[in-house]
């Protein structure tokens, strides 16, 4: 060792001795500590968890209430306008108006001249069953569900079809004798059931290269 | 010591003054010499702090763009919409149902729910509705023009993972969901979103989910439509077709030019909105930093550009970092507002390439009167040369 060597060492170690004292060290508490499993040999997700249990066929039949555009749902029972006008009086005409033309809320009443479809252009009109709706099924389904809204679920099956049949003749999509069951009620034709079409923006795809 | 008449006079006004001072300026106390409040349980905001949410009727509220600053929407703060009154709903009692095309029908409970591994997302929602500017009102906010949209961090279970552990048929198309308010609400959804990244969030920003959001657990569809996410979810059916509910066929379908309605248009388009200077505030000359939110329900935000000269000249906004997928973006441009009359415009442009569209090329699209869902057209805030700040109003003609 030169002397040069001797001095550049001991300058060397002043340094080390300076950090140290100076409290820079890091000192690693977890240096001993073993190190983690590498995340890839982590469990993997079971194929089920076993989490939640069987539903019994009581449960899904309380809550399965949906009525399908093919009927499927519907339950037994039938309903005529007849039957249906008293009910409409008593529990729906104070929103939608005595002939369910007049409001103040939803208009459902109502065709246009031709079955024409002008609802882009012209935002006056109201978009009723007979204009607009393209499936009478879903005037049974919806009217069950959540109407009246202070009531609402309150109706029976067989009041629900009147209500219905009441709706579908005011709007002349059926004669007035007509029984509206689950047989006849997905057969009735809607006027705007062949104006919908699907959504052409679709699902949109990052362009390439990002 | 005489005192002159003049003497009491100028006197009295000096008290007068005074006393008009000290009533105008609430002494501020000094704050350095005086205790401070101790801890407490619940946090509460400043008491010189009135944000609120506007109500639109009984059935929503928006929330109050114009007093956030950030991209996370404080919880009670986020927008509302509900078609059967907010349900008070007994977490213990509640459940859910999935049945349908499926191997075995299951019920979980909240905290079945809360057993599978989760994931947290910071996603917008935006009520499909959410266009207040048809109108000749120029004193419009921010809240009004478009206040049905926030942004949460979201928590809860991807629905593939439920839908694997129900066995769910791969000949499975569509799910109805179904919510436990007064509406029973129901949308159909195709099976595919499942796959791609719904999930059943439980909690929004950390904590349990709000009542008006959904409260216990509600579903969460990145990108869609608001009225799809159905909130307070009881019910999963699985089907090989839609279910044509009334929201679905008869409410949430958008009138096209052609004589057609497109049905199912579940993804929100990217849309801006500047959130400052906009009314009600009053500029003052000198810098200013433009800034709003932007989002897209295709993914991630790619540009924001800011107009100065209404719509002349455009240049591109810094963007907020992280720029996240389907949430709100915050984007902010230095401006030197020299006085006189101005408009300021944003326009997103989202990773797809989609650019938000001007009001006349939404109303070629989609007609004069289509404007009530997916309206999102570049909307203006003019600046008036006494530094007063309204909504540009424009004639939908």
């Amino acid at each position: 060792m030169t002397i040069r060597d001797f001095v550049r060492s001991a300058a060397l170690c002043i340094v080390g001795v300076t950090l140290a004292a100076g409290g820079r060290a890091v000192v690693r508490l977890d240096a001993q500590a073993k190190p983690a499993t590498p995340s890839k040999s982590a469990p993997q997700p079971p194929a089920t968890f076993g989490i939640g249990r069987p539903a019994t066929p009581a449960e899904i039949a309380a809550w399965d209430i949906d009525v399908g555009p093919d009927g499927a749902g519907l339950p037994p029972g039938r309903g005529t306008a007849a039957e249906g006008a008293p009910i409409f009086a008593s529990h729906c005409a104070s929103c939608h108006g005595k002939t369910g033309k007049e409001g103040p809320n939803d208009v459902l009443v109502g065709r246009l001249p031709g079955d024409g479809f002008p609802f882009a252009q012209d935002a006056r009109t109201p978009k009723t069953i007979g204009s607009y709706w393209p499936y009478a099924t879903t005037v049974f389904d919806y009217i069950r569900r959540a109407m009246p809204p202070d009531t609402p679920g309150s109706l029976k099956d067989g009041d629900v079809y009147s209500l219905v049949a009441y709706l579908l003749v005011l709007n002349e999509l059926v004669p007035a004798d007509t029984v509206i069951d689950a047989a006849s009620l997905p057969k009735v034709k809607m006027p705007a059931h062949d104006r919908f079409v699907p959504d052409e923006r679709g699902a949109p795809k990052p362009r390439k290269g990002r | 010591m005489k005192v002159s008449r003049r003497d009491l006079l100028a006197g009295a006004a000096g008290v007068v003054a005074l006393g008009t001072t000290s009533a105008m300026q609430a002494p501020t106390p000094d704050t350095t010499k005086v205790r401070g409040k101790p801890s407490r349980a619940l946090g509460q905001r400043a008491a010189t702090e009135k944000i609120q949410r506007q109500a639109r009727g009984v059935n929503s509220s928006g929330t109050p763009h114009q007093d956030l600053y950030g991209t996370i929407t404080p919880s009670d703060l986020h927008f509302e919409r509900h078609h059967g009154g907010v349900p008070e709903i007994d977490p213990r009692s509640y459940s859910l149902l999935i049945h349908g095309m499926v191997e075995h029908p299951m019920v979980f409970s909240l905290a079945d729910l809360k057993r599978f591994p989760a994931v947290s997302r910071v996603h917008f929602l935006e009520c499909s509705g959410n266009f207040g500017g048809r109108t000749a009102n120029v004193e419009l906010t921010p809240q009004q023009l478009a206040g049905l949209t926030s942004t949460s961090e979201w928590t809860g279970v991807p629905l593939a993972t439920l839908f694997r552990e129900v066995g769910a048929s791969p000949k499975a198309t569509w799910f109805l969901a179904e919510g436990q308010d007064a509406a029973v609400m129901t949308r159909s959804i195709p099976v595919a979103k499942a796959y791609d990244d719904a999930m059943i969030a439980y909690g929004q920003n950390g904590e349990a989910i709000r009542p008006e959001q959904g409260y216990p657990a509600r579903l969460l569809l990145p990108g869609w439509e608001g009225n799809s996410n159905v909130k307070w979810l009881r019910r999963i059916e699985l089907s090989d077709r839609p279910f044509m509910t009334r929201e679905e066929t008869s409410k949430y379908t958008d009138p096209m030019a052609d004589g057609t309605a497109r049905i199912f248009s579940f993804l929100m388009d990217a849309r801006s909105l500047i959130t400052y200077p906009a009314y009600p505030v009053t500029l003052t000359r000198g810098w200013v930093e433009i800034n709003g939110i932007a989002w897209t329900g295709s993914g991630k935000i790619e540009r924001v550009d800011v107009s100065t000269d209404g719509g002349a000249t455009w240049t591109a906004a810094r963007l907020q970092e992280p720029v996240l997928p389907k949430a709100h973006t915050r984007f902010r441009h230095l401006w030197k507002w020299a006085g006189g009359e101005a408009v300021i415009m944003s326009r997103a442009v989202d990773e797809t390439g989609y650019s938000q569209p001007t009001k006349d090329a939404l109303i070629a699209q989609r007609g004069i009167s289509s404007v009530g869902y997916h309206t999102n057209p570049i909307t203006g805030w003019l600046i008036r040369s006494d530094g007063t700040v309204v909504y540009r109003a424009e004639p939908w003609s």
